[in-house]
C-alpha cells in the first residue's frame, strides 16, 4: 500500500474513502467535493510531489448497483510511484465532477474524452465539448453500459445522420468568434453564436 | 435463301463497321491513357494507408503502374483509394472529396474495413464505403499486402480498358445523394450492414 | 488598424491556478501578436484568417483537422479537431475475450503493432497474476525494439517529406521492409502481427529469424548514417527545425507528455528505466535526453533512440535463452495443435478457452510501456468474467497532440507542419 494513503487520511480525514490494492497498484477513493483539493495537495506537497498526470478515465460496471467511477492516475516522476485516485458518482444522480485542468493542462483533452464517452461533466473545464464523436451526435454516450455496441439507431439512420453532419459547421466557440469578428461567418453560425450555445459575445444582443 | 442474322444493338457500339472500328480505336486510346496514368487520391486513414505507403515506396513501387504522382487534391485525381477504416465522423468528408473529383473517376476500396467495416462492427464505423460512394474495385485483406493492392489496381486497369467512351448507359451517373441524404435506399444499407457469420459471441458482453 | 478585439465570456467560466477567470481573448493569444507588434506596421489591414487543414491532408499524418487562425503567415492560434478515426476500440474490448483483444491492439498504433500487443499482454498478465517464461521475456523485448525502429523510421520518412526532403522516406521505408520480412517470418503478417497471447506468444520464432535479425542490426546503422549525413547538419533542415515549437520541461510535464516529446524537453524519464518491465533494467542502453524541446531536439532524440534500439536488439539476440515460450498452464494458454487433436484433455482445454475465454480474477491493473510514441498504458478492469469491464488505452499520441496549440503559437504556418510532424502522432491511437 502506497504510504501516501496514510498521509492523505491524516490530512483530509473523512474525505478519503476506502483504499485498496489491486495487482500491486494502490487505489484510493475520494469524496467528490474534495477532489480538487486532494489532487492539488498530492501535486504540491514536498514529500508527495505527484507532478505527472498519467490518465483520466471513467469506469462503469456491469453491475448496475455499483456507481460510476472517475479514475485519476497520478505519478511522481522523481519518486517513481503511481497512485490511482477514484471518485464515485451515482449513475442516477448528476454526473458532475470538478475539472483538474487548473492543475494539469494535460487533463484538458482527457476530460473532454471522458465527457464524450460517458457524459460526465467537468465543472470549470474551459471548453467541454465532444472530442471523438461529432458535436451533434445524438445517439448518446458510447461507453455507457446501456449503450448497445452497434449503436441505438439503424445503420441507414446512422449513415444519414453522419452524412448530414456538415463538418464545417463544427467549429468550436473559439473558432466561431474568430470568424465572426472578421465577418466570415454564415448566418447559421452567427445564430449559434448569438444563441450562445456554449458562450456569448460581450457586447452583442 | 437469305439468312437474316439478328443484330442486337450493343450499348456504345456503332452498327456501321468503319465507325465501329474508329470508335474502338478511340476507346483504346482513351482507355489506355486513362488506365496507364491513374493518379490516385490517397484517402488514407488507418493501417491500410501504411501498406499503401509501402506500395508507393521503392520495394513495390506503384509508379511502375502509372501512379507516379499522388494527387492530394481531389480536383486533380482520377481514382480515390480509400485505404483504411471509415468512421461515421469521416463519412461526410469522403463524400465531399468524392464529389469534388472530376469525371472520369473511380474508387478503390482497400482493405476489409473500407469494403465492409472489417472487424469494427460497432456504433462508430461505416460498414463499407459503398454505402456512401460507388466503388469499382474492392481489395480484401487486413491490411492487403502491397501485391494485393497492385492486383486491385491492375483489375481496375482491366475494368477501365473494357469501358467505352460512347456508352451512354454506363457513364457515371453522378449518383449524388438523394433527397433523404443517402446514396442507397435505407433497406439496402441495413441489409448490407447486417453482421454475418455464426458467432453470436461478438455482440454479447460477458 | 482594422483589428477588433472581442472578449468572449465562456458560459462555463474556468478558473486558472491564480484564481483569475479564464477568458478567450480574440486576436491576442497569450502574449503574442500584441497590439504593439501590430502597431509596428501601420496602414496594413491585419485581419486574421481562419484556415482549415484537413481532415484529409497529406501533411497531417492521418485524419487530423487543424483549424488555424492566421495573421498573414503567422499562426496566432491552432485548434486541433480529432475523432475522425474513432473506431470504438474500448467499447469493442468489452465484448471480446482477452486474447481476442490482441488483434484489436494491432490496429490502434499501426506503426508499431508488436509493441501494442506486448503492452496489452503485460496488462492482462498483471491482472491475472501470470509470470511469463524467460524466453518469452526476451522475445518481447525484441518485438518492442523492432517496433520502435519501424515506428521511428516512418516518423523520419514522413517528417522529412513534410519539411521537404523526399529521399530519406525511400531509405527508411526500405529498412522497414527488412523488419517487415522478419515480422512476416515470425507471425505471418507484415503489419497486423498479433504476436502475443496472454501468457506467451502466438508462436516461437522460426529458425532463420535470429540470423535475419542479426544481419539487420549490422546493416541498419549504415542507413542511419546515410540519413544522418543528409539531414543532421543540413542548413535547411537545421534552419527549419531549430527553435521551432519549443516546450520547457515544466510545460511538458504539465501537459502529461511522454516519450521522445518529454525527453527532448529535458526530462530524463523513460518508462524502461524508471518503471522497468520485461527485464529492461538488465540491458545496457542510454536514455536520450534533449535540451531545448524544439523540433530539432526531437529529431535528434528519436534518431539516437533508433541506435539505442539497435543496441538493445544486439544484446537481446545474444542472451535469448532456450526453453518454452509459453507458460505451462493449459487453462490459460492454448495447447499445441498436435496435442489438441490427439489428446482429449487438451481438446477440452482448447474448447473452453476458445468458446468461453479465460476468466480473469476480479480486480484492475495498469501497465505502462515505453511505446515509440510515448507511454502506452493499458488499464484493464475485470469483474471475474472472461471479458473485461473496461479496457482503457492510455494513448500517448492523444496526450502529446493536446500540447500542439501551445507549441505552435507565434510560429509560421510551415513551422506548424514541422511541429505537427515532430509530435509523431498516429491517428489510430489518438482516436481509438
Amino acid at each position: 500500500m502506497n504510504p501516501s494513503v496514510d498521509a492523505l487520511r491524516a490530512t483530509f480525514g473523512s474525505a478519503i474513502g476506502r483504499a485498496l490494492e489491486s495487482c500491486g497498484d494502490t487505489i484510493v477513493y475520494v469524496r467528490r467535493d474534495a477532489l480538487l483539493q486532494v489532487l492539488a495537495w498530492l501535486r504540491d506537497t514536498p514529500d508527495q510531489r505527484y507532478d505527472y498526470l498519467v490518465d483520466i478515465t471513467a469506469v462503469e460496471y456491469r453491475d448496475r448497483e455499483r456507481p460510476l467511477e472517475v479514475v485519476y492516475s497520478v505519478r511522481s516522476l522523481e519518486r517513481r510511484v503511481d497512485l490511482r485516485v477514484k471518485v464515485e458518482l451515482d449513475a442516477e444522480a448528476d454526473l458532475v465532477v470538478d475539472s483538474v485542468v487548473p492543475l494539469w493542462r494535460g487533463a484538458d483533452w482527457l476530460e473532454r474524452e471522458t465527457f464524450d464517452m460517458f457524459g460526465i461533466s467537468f465543472r470549470g473545464h474551459p471548453d467541454l465539448r465532444r472530442i471523438l464523436m461529432w458535436e451533434t451526435y445524438a445517439e448518446g454516450y458510447p461507453l455507457r453500459k446501456d449503450f448497445p455496441l452497434r449503436g441505438r439507431f439503424s445503420r441507414a439512420e446512422q449513415v444519414r445522420q453522419a452524412l448530414a453532419a456538415n463538418p464545417e459547421a463544427h467549429y468550436s466557440m473559439e473558432e466561431l468568434s474568430i470568424a465572426e469578428a472578421y465577418g466570415e461567418l454564415s448566418p447559421e453560425m452567427k445564430e449559434r453564436l448569438r444563441r450562445g450555445e456554449r458562450g456569448k459575445l460581450a457586447g452583442s444582443e | 435463301m437469305k439468312h437474316v442474322m439478328e443484330t442486337k444493338e450493343v450499348a456504345g457500339q456503332n452498327p456501321n463497321y468503319l465507325l465501329a472500328k474508329v470508335q474502338n480505336l478511340v476507346d483504346w486510346a482513351v482507355n489506355s491513357s486513362r488506365a496507364n496514368s491513374l493518379w490516385p487520391m490517397p484517402f488514407g486513414t488507418a493501417c491500410c494507408a501504411i501498406e499503401f505507403m509501402a506500395t508507393a515506396a521503392s520495394r513495390f513501387d506503384f509508379a511502375r503502374f502509372g501512379m507516379e504522382r499522388q494527387a492530394y487534391s481531389p480536383r486533380q485525381a482520377d481514382v480515390l483509394i480509400c485505404a483504411g477504416r471509415l468512421p461515421f465522423k469521416l463519412a461526410p468528408v469522403i463524400r465531399r472529396i468524392y464529389d469534388q473529383m472530376p469525371q472520369p473517376k473511380w474508387v478503390i476500396s482497400m482493405g476489409a474495413c473500407a469494403s465492409t467495416g472489417g472487424i469494427f462492427d460497432n456504433y462508430a464505423m461505416v460498414q463499407g464505403i459503398d454505402t456512401i460512394v460507388p466503388v469499382d474495385v474492392y481489395v480484401p485483406g487486413c491490411p492487403p499486402r502491397p501485391e494485393g493492392l497492385l492486383y486491385g489496381i491492375l483489375l481496375l486497369h482491366k475494368k477501365i480498358k473494357g469501358e467505352s467512351l460512347f456508352d451512354q448507359v454506363r457513364r457515371r451517373d453522378e449518383q449524388p445523394l438523394d433527397e433523404r441524404g443517402l446514396r442507397l435506399p435505407p433497406e439496402t444499407i441495413d441489409e448490407i450492414s447486417e453482421p454475418f457469420g455464426n458467432s453470436v459471441h461478438q455482440f454479447r458482453s460477458a | 488598424m482594422t483589428k477588433r478585439t472581442i472578449e468572449l465570456d465562456l458560459a462555463t467560466p474556468g478558473v486558472d491556478a491564480q484564481g483569475h477567470p479564464t477568458r478567450v481573448p480574440l486576436g491576442v493569444a497569450e502574449g503574442r501578436a500584441t497590439p504593439e507588434s501590430a502597431a509596428e506596421e501601420p496602414g496594413l489591414a491585419s485581419e486574421h484568417m481562419l484556415l482549415n487543414l484537413g481532415p484529409q491532408h497529406p501533411a497531417t499524418h492521418g485524419v487530423l483537422r487543424l483549424v488555424v487562425e492566421l495573421d498573414g503567415e503567422t499562426v496566432v492560434r491552432v485548434i486541433p479537431h480529432v475523432g475522425y478515426l474513432h473506431s470504438g476500440f474500448e467499447k469493442l474490448g468489452e465484448y471480446r475475450h482477452y486474447n481476442q483483444i490482441i488483434p484489436l491492439t494491432d490496429r490502434t498504433d499501426y506503426l508499431s503493432p508488436m509493441a501494442n500487443n506486448v503492452g496489452f499482454a503485460l496488462a492482462a498478465e498483471k491482472l491475472m497474476g501470470i509470470e511469463i517464461t524467460p524466453r518469452c521475456t526476451v522475445l518481447r523485448v525484441i518485438a518492442c525494439e523492432m517496433s520502435r525502429i519501424i515506428s521511428h523510421m516512418v516518423w523520419l520518412g514522413t517528417t522529412s517529406i513534410d519539411i521537404g526532403a523526399f529521399t530519406p522516406f525511400l531509405w527508411t521505408f526500405q529498412e522497414r521492409e527488412r523488419i517487415y520480412n522478419l515480422q512476416e517470418l515470425w507471425t505471418g503478417a507484415r503489419l497486423t502481427t498479433s504476436v502475443t497471447r496472454v501468457g506467451g506468444m502466438m508462436a516461437d520464432i522460426p529458425d532463420r529469424f535470429i540470423e535475419g535479425l542479426r544481419h539487420f542490426t549490422r546493416t541498419f546503422p549504415k542507413t542511419l548514417d546515410e540519413v544522418d549525413r543528409v539531414l543532421t547538419r543540413n542548413s535547411v533542415w537545421v534552419g527549419r527545425t531549430q527553435g521551432v515549437g519549443p516546450l520547457t520541461a515544466a510545460e511538458a510535464i504539465n501537459h502529461s507528455l511522454s516519450g521522445p516529446m518529454l525527453r527532448a524537453s529535458g526530462v530524463p524519464y523513460d518508462v524502461r528505466k524508471d518503471m522497468p518491465y520485461l527485464g529492461y533494467e538488465t540491458y545496457d542502453f542510454d536514455v536520450v535526453v534533449g535540451e531545448h524541446g524544439d523540433v530539432y531536439d526531437r529529431y535528434l532524440v528519436r534518431f539516437e533512440e533508433c541506435r539505442q534500439a539497435n543496441r538493445i536488439l544486439e544484446q537481446a539476440i545474444e542472451r535469448l535463452p532456450d526453453g518454452p515460450v509459453n507458460i505451462d498452464n493449459p487453462r490459460l494458454i492454448l495447447p499445441p495443435k498436435s496435442r489438441a487433436m490427439n489428446d482429449m484433455e487438451a481438446m477440452i482445454y482448447h474448447f473452453k478457452q476458445v468458446m468461453e475465454g479465460v476468466k480473469a480474477p476480479v480486480g484492475e491493473a495498469y501497465v505502462g510501456i515505453e511505446n515509440p510514441k510515448g507511454e502506452l498504458g493499458n488499464y484493464l478492469v475485470s469483474d471475474g468474467t472472461a471479458k473485461p469491464v473496461r479496457w482503457r488505452i492510455r494513448p500517448p499520441s492523444f496526450i502529446n497532440l493536446s500540447a500542439l496549440p501551445k507549441m505552435a503559437e507565434g510560429h509560421l504556418l510551415s513551422d506548424l507542419i514541422a511541429i505537427n510532424a515532430s509530435v509523431d502522432i498516429v491517428m489510430g491511437e489518438v482516436d481509438r
